[in-house]
């Protein structure tokens, strides 16, 4: 199965399907695109794909269209699609799916700010064992060149207790290293130890193999 | 020793592809007792029944084996065929080689191996076997319906016509059914009544139809052309010998509850007729509402009714009646749109369902045909109807499409449109199903003529915005999420199996499938017959239908009743119970567990002691061969006639035999 | 009653309000808190949403040390850690691996997770709430506002209905207060999406504090410091939107029920939110009920 495209034709992923079944655990066949999902999205309006386009495209093996989406990054997960979904489809799971799968392809991410604030926020749980919104929001701001977004609403929240310059540290940190590393076994995109770019670029093995 | 002969069929590739049949052929011709094997590709057909034929004439056999499909498919088809070419029908086997075989494995050596067992023990059974007979019972060609809606009514009228006397049981006070409330029907938009009342009269005065109303079946036992049935009678508390159906008792009443006509829309009193047009136009005493049998107070029915037709002392009559064959035709129910939460469960008064748009828009209705919002009885300009609620889900409805709704939905927005012409209106829906004749003219009419605005995709959900309702729908062709501030939700809610199924379906012995609708005999080729004869089936009870697939069964259903009753007894069933009064040791267990109650006890002179004692007598016209009695007795003195004990041990040894 | 208490990153900082009421009314109402010693962030939404196996393991840490700690059952306030510690107790009761040795994944699976409302509600009980509400909060009109983790999905949160929720109107009313009949109990804030996406935050937040006051409320009550977060940090930009003025003080569940068990509200936490919520208190209190057991 093709796509004609202007310049040239693409095959259709026709193993795009079973990969994200397999690893999400959900049924895609099921999905009849009956778009219940789409229309409870609180942020459809956003979105590039819709979200029952997101199963559409899984469902035809569209891969690089729907793993560079903005809106698998847009997902806040908070599951009103799957309260609602009449083929008991766990949508907000293949979300989470089709986000590491993402970064596992290398594909320019669609909304390439998210997953660059969750691999901030991953360094910082990983080195110490907790979040610290403070550090957080600077090297957020720092890494997306805006950091004066917010500062006044900072400046209000650290007046009133709200941010602390330095949090506790979990005692064990080596046990909390370890809950990363034994995900980083089955994870191909590995979270960096150290702070940078482990960004956009996905991980430079061959993918081994994804079973659960 | 019996001169048996193996017919292996290929069905196709079905066996074929799977089970070397001329393998098995080749190897069920050495068989013990086989004369005479050959394979061939389709054996139920003309050629192939033409070759058994042959086959026991030139070498002349007197038992036949056929390794082919499921006996209950095609086991009186092969018996058939026998019987034509002289044999008795009952020396016959057959070896399930397809669906306990091909169709269930994939490797052709142990299929084959497998099939050569099957055949193997098919032919030590059939050499076993003896003749059977049938004997002659008498029947009575008198047919009940249960169920009053339009299928019952047809059904009645069907048999009535040919000539048989029929009894029309229906629990409502009227007959009539779901196409009373109707008020147009699709896609011709007659008027619903207009078609249905006149056959509603001509049941009514057929002098071969008893009609009997606010009545129920309660206990029906028996087998097919002699079933006992017990009919209650109930109380009407109005005698309709002087009821004249002026209907002032209705009008004087002055206690008021929901009615379930208008679907909980409009009200009704407690002596009530269901609607001006019933059949028979007597009312009924709704007792659970009366104040009478409340309170003992009022009475005003009685007083103001110039007939003096008020009885409250009219009790439940008992009724015990034979019939031949029974009807079935009880028809469906409906999905309750309060376990649909997101679309307010049931607490937004603008929000109701396709059942209550029906009533609203009949002129007979709650609002004399007005479309008007529940909530304060504006019209609205803004409608919205939304498809697949409770059907096509498998959380918090049914997997199955109710068939009907598209349709319905489609006459709907016509009618909202052809009533306010100036109304926006919109159809969300998961599919079109539009599959009939001039189905789907009329619902491209609704899109393209009359601007009926249809959205693909499901609402997720509808809340109060201001005096509206907000929902919030999607459509996934255009890829984008919706939104309509609705005046009028109308949810086409799916239509489900009565609550009672499981009683009813014992009472009757039918199947039902894990939905609580009506199992057929087979799906394709029997779709108004039960798997016990003498039942038949009809209508909405055996799965979603519209009305002329329903009028369709239900004259299918008749048809099948007068081919019962053309005949003057039917042949009893010959495989059945056959007791030794020698061995009997008079415990009657068999009696005790005997579901057909066909075992009685009767009192002999015993031939070497010359006293009298008990034994078990079977009833051969009664017993359907269950086998429970000759499982369950200690003294071996019960076999089974054509599945007789020694037939059963030959097949094990002929299994165990390397 | 003893309960391990965990209380999540945000409760130490941006939601300080939260865990300062949060143990106050617990103390109040006779229920001893046990914080989780050695607790670790679960991974908000970051873990999740790039590795299921890195979210259960996060989580899942703190459930084994709860058991490790003779913890049966735990306090999880905010809603977020409520939804994925469940998920994570039920994944590793299902085999999940993703605990590293040293920490037991079965006796982690079995430690029950509450979340505040269902404490509230079901441990101490609208009774104990009755009778310890020394000063009940007749003048405030809520809208409560659930959020999307509490009852969503409703074979993890196993709590109250997905969609139309009422045990915190019961618990607030059980303390006096009104709560407004409203339809945007459960519409999602854009949680985390508030940093990289602020005006999709904003978007969601104007709409559902428009609903909220034109139902009639004069606050919000929640029980996620991420919901607080947003409907009180965007609640400015989100008035812009509109073109309204919302003045909706955000509040939490615990600190509406602190200030019905009579506790200083500064105690609570309640001069700490950015939408003012001092006045309010002021015009919630009313007499003191006869005989009712003084609370704090």
């Amino acid at each position: 199965m093709r796509f004609p495209g202007s310049d040239r034709s693409f095959d259709a992923d026709l193993g795009l399907a079973d990969d994200v079944a397999a690893r999400s655990g959900e049924n895609i066949a099921a999905c009849y695109q009956c778009a219940k999902c789409t229309a409870g999205c609180p942020l459809a309006p956003e979105m590039d794909l819709t979200p029952n386009q997101v199963m559409r495209c899984v469902q035809l093996g569209l891969r690089d269209i729907v793993l560079g989406s903005s809106t698998i990054w847009l997902c806040t997960t908070c599951t009103t699609c799957t309260t609602r979904c009449p083929r008991d489809i766990d949508l907000a799971r293949v979300m989470d799916t089709l986000r590491a799968m993402a970064l596992e392809s290398g594909v320019q991410p669609g909304q390439p700010q998210i997953p660059l604030f969750y691999r901030i926020f991953l360094y910082l749980v990983r080195r110490t064992g907790r979040a610290n919104e403070l550090p957080l929001m600077a090297a957020y701001g720092l890494a997306t060149r805006n950091p004066f977004k917010d500062l006044l609403l900072g400046q209000k929240m650290f007046l009133k207790g709200k941010l602390k310059p330095f949090s506790p540290r979990v005692g064990d940190r080596e046990q909390v290293r370890r809950i990363f590393e034994r995900a980083e076994g089955h994870c191909e995109d590995p979270v960096p130890a150290r702070g940078g770019r482990g960004g956009d670029r996905g991980g430079e093995s061959e993918p081994e193999s994804r079973q659960q | 020793m019996r001169r048996v002969g193996v017919f292996v069929c290929w069905c196709g590739s079905n066996i074929a592809k799977t089970v070397d049949v001329e393998k098995v052929t080749a190897e069920a011709a050495k068989l013990p007792g086989v004369v005479y094997a050959t394979d061939y590709r389709y054996m139920c057909s003309e050629p192939g029944q033409k070759m058994i034929w042959e086959a026991i004439a030139e070498h002349n056999l007197d038992a036949v084996v056929v390794a082919s499909c499921s006996p209950t498919l095609h086991e009186s088809t092969f018996q058939r065929c026998i019987a034509d070419a002289g044999l008795n029908p009952y020396v016959f086997q057959m070896a399930n080689i397809r669906e306990q075989c091909s169709w269930v494995h994939s490797d052709r050596e142990l299929a084959t191996a497998k099939a050569l067992d099957q055949t193997a023990m098919a032919v030590s059974v059939a050499s076993k076997g003896k003749p059977l007979s049938r004997a002659q019972v008498p029947l009575t060609k008198r047919a009940l319906v249960i169920g009053g809606g339009i299928a019952g009514i047809q059904a009645a009228l069907d048999i009535a016509d040919a000539g048989y006397p029929v009894a029309l049981v229906e629990r409502q006070p009227s007959i009539g059914g779901r196409m009373a409330q109707f008020d147009k029907t699709f896609p011709t938009m007659d008027c619903s009544a207009c078609i249905l009342t006149p056959k509603m009269v001509d049941a009514a005065k057929h002098p071969n139809i008893t009609l009997l109303t606010w009545s129920e079946v309660e206990n029906v036992s028996g087998y097919v052309g002699n079933f006992e049935v017990t009919i209650r009678k109930r109380a009407r508390s109005v005698d309709m010998r002087k009821c004249t159906g002026c209907g002032v008792c209705e009008e004087k009443c002055p206690s008021k509850v929901p009615s379930e006509f208008d679907a909980g829309l409009g009200t009704r009193k407690a002596i009530f007729r269901p609607f001006p047009q019933a059949v028979p136009n007597v009312p009924v005493i709704d007792r659970d509402n009366c104040r009478w049998f409340k309170t003992g107070k009022c009475g005003v029915c009685a007083k103001v009714c110039p007939a003096e037709a008020v009885d409250y002392d009219q009790g439940d009559e008992l009724l015990k009646e034979e019939f031949g064959a029974i009807v079935v035709a009880t028809g469906c129910d409906l999905y309750d749109p309060a376990r649909m939460t997101e679309y307010g469960g049931g607490r937004f008064a603008d929000v109701i369902t396709g059942e209550q748009f029906e009533r609203l828009v009949n002129v007979g209705g709650p609002t004399e045909g007005h479309i008007v919002r529940p909530s304060n009885h504006e019209e609205p300009k803004t409608v919205v109807f939304i498809q697949c609620v409770g059907s096509r889900d498998d959380t918090k409805g049914f997997p199955y499409c109710s068939k009907v709704c598209c349709m319905y939905t489609a006459k709907h927005a016509t009618l909202v449109k052809e009533k306010i012409p100036d109304a926006e209106v919109y159809v969300f829906y998961v599919d079109i199903r539009a599959a009939g004749k001039n189905y789907e003219e009329f619902v491209r009419r609704a899109q393209e003529e009359l601007g009926v605005k249809y959205l693909r995709g499901r609402v997720s959900r509808i809340y109060p915005e201001g005096d509206k309702l907000r929902v919030k729908g999607a459509d996934s062709l255009a890829g984008v999420a919706v939104e309509v501030d609705a005046d009028l939700v109308v949810l086409a809610t799916a239509l489900r199996a009565r609550d009672d199924v499981a009683e009813v379906a014992r009472m009757l012995s039918i199947q039902t499938d894990q939905y609580g609708f009506f199992t057929e005999a087979h799906p394709k080729l029997r779709p108004v017959e039960n798997i016990f004869a003498g039942i038949y089936l009809a209508g909405a009870c055996v799965y979603p239908r519209d009305i002329p697939d329903t009028v369709a069964a239900a004259s299918g259903a008749a048809a099948k009743t007068c081919v019962l009753f053309s005949r003057d007894s039917i042949l009893s069933e010959p495989m059945i119970a056959e007791i030794n009064p020698d061995r009997c040791s008079g415990c009657l267990t068999c009696k005790e567990i005997c579901p057909f109650d066909a075992i009685e006890a009767e009192v002999m002179v015993d031939r070497m002691t010359r006293e009298e004692r008990t034994v078990a007598k079977i009833n051969e016209a009664v017993c359907q061969g269950c086998g429970g009695c000759v499982a369950a007795c200690r003294s071996a003195a019960l076999n089974l006639r054509g599945f007789a004990d020694e037939q059963v041990l030959a097949g094990m040894e002929a299994l165990c035999r390397e | 009653m003893k309960l391990g208490y965990y209380p999540g990153c945000s409760l130490h900082a941006t939601a300080k309000e939260f865990d300062l009421s949060t143990r106050a009314v617990c103390e109040a109402l006779g229920l001893e808190l046990v914080e989780i010693e050695d607790w670790n962030c679960r991974g908000a939404t970051a873990a999740h949403a790039l590795s299921d196996e890195l979210a259960v393991g996060l989580a899942g840490r703190n459930l084994a040390l709860a058991a490790q700690q003779g913890l049966e059952a735990l306090l999880a306030p905010c809603a977020a850690c409520f939804g994925r510690l469940k998920y994570a107790a039920k994944a590793l009761a299902a085999g999940a691996e993703a605990l590293p040795h040293g920490l037991d994944s079965q006796a982690a699976a079995r430690v029950k997770v509450h979340n505040i409302l269902d404490v509230l509600l079901n441990v101490a009980g609208v009774e104990r709430l009755k009778e310890r509400a020394s000063k009940p909060i007749s003048g405030l009109r809520p809208a409560a506002y659930y959020g999307c983790l509490l009852v969503r999905p409703p074979d993890v949160a196993e709590f109250d209905d997905p969609e139309n929720p009422t045990s915190m109107e019961q618990i607030l009313s059980a303390v006096g207060a009104e709560p407004v009949e409203w339809h945007h109990k459960v519409e999602c804030c854009g949680a985390s999406l508030a940093v990289t996406n602020t005006p999709s935050v904003v978007r969601l937040v104007a709409e559902i504090l428009a609903h909220a006051k034109s139902a009639g409320a004069n606050c919000v009550a929640v029980a996620c410091p991420l919901c607080q977060t947003n409907l009180d940090t965007r609640q400015a930009a989100a008035g812009r939107r509109v073109e309204e003025r919302l003045e909706l003080p955000i509040l939490y569940i615990s600190e509406l029920v602190g200030l019905a068990l009579g506790i200083d509200p500064v105690n609570l936490g309640l001069a700490r939110h950015i939408v003012d919520a001092m006045p309010l208190t002021r015009t919630a209190f009313i007499q003191p009920r006869e005989g009712a057991t003084a609370g704090g």
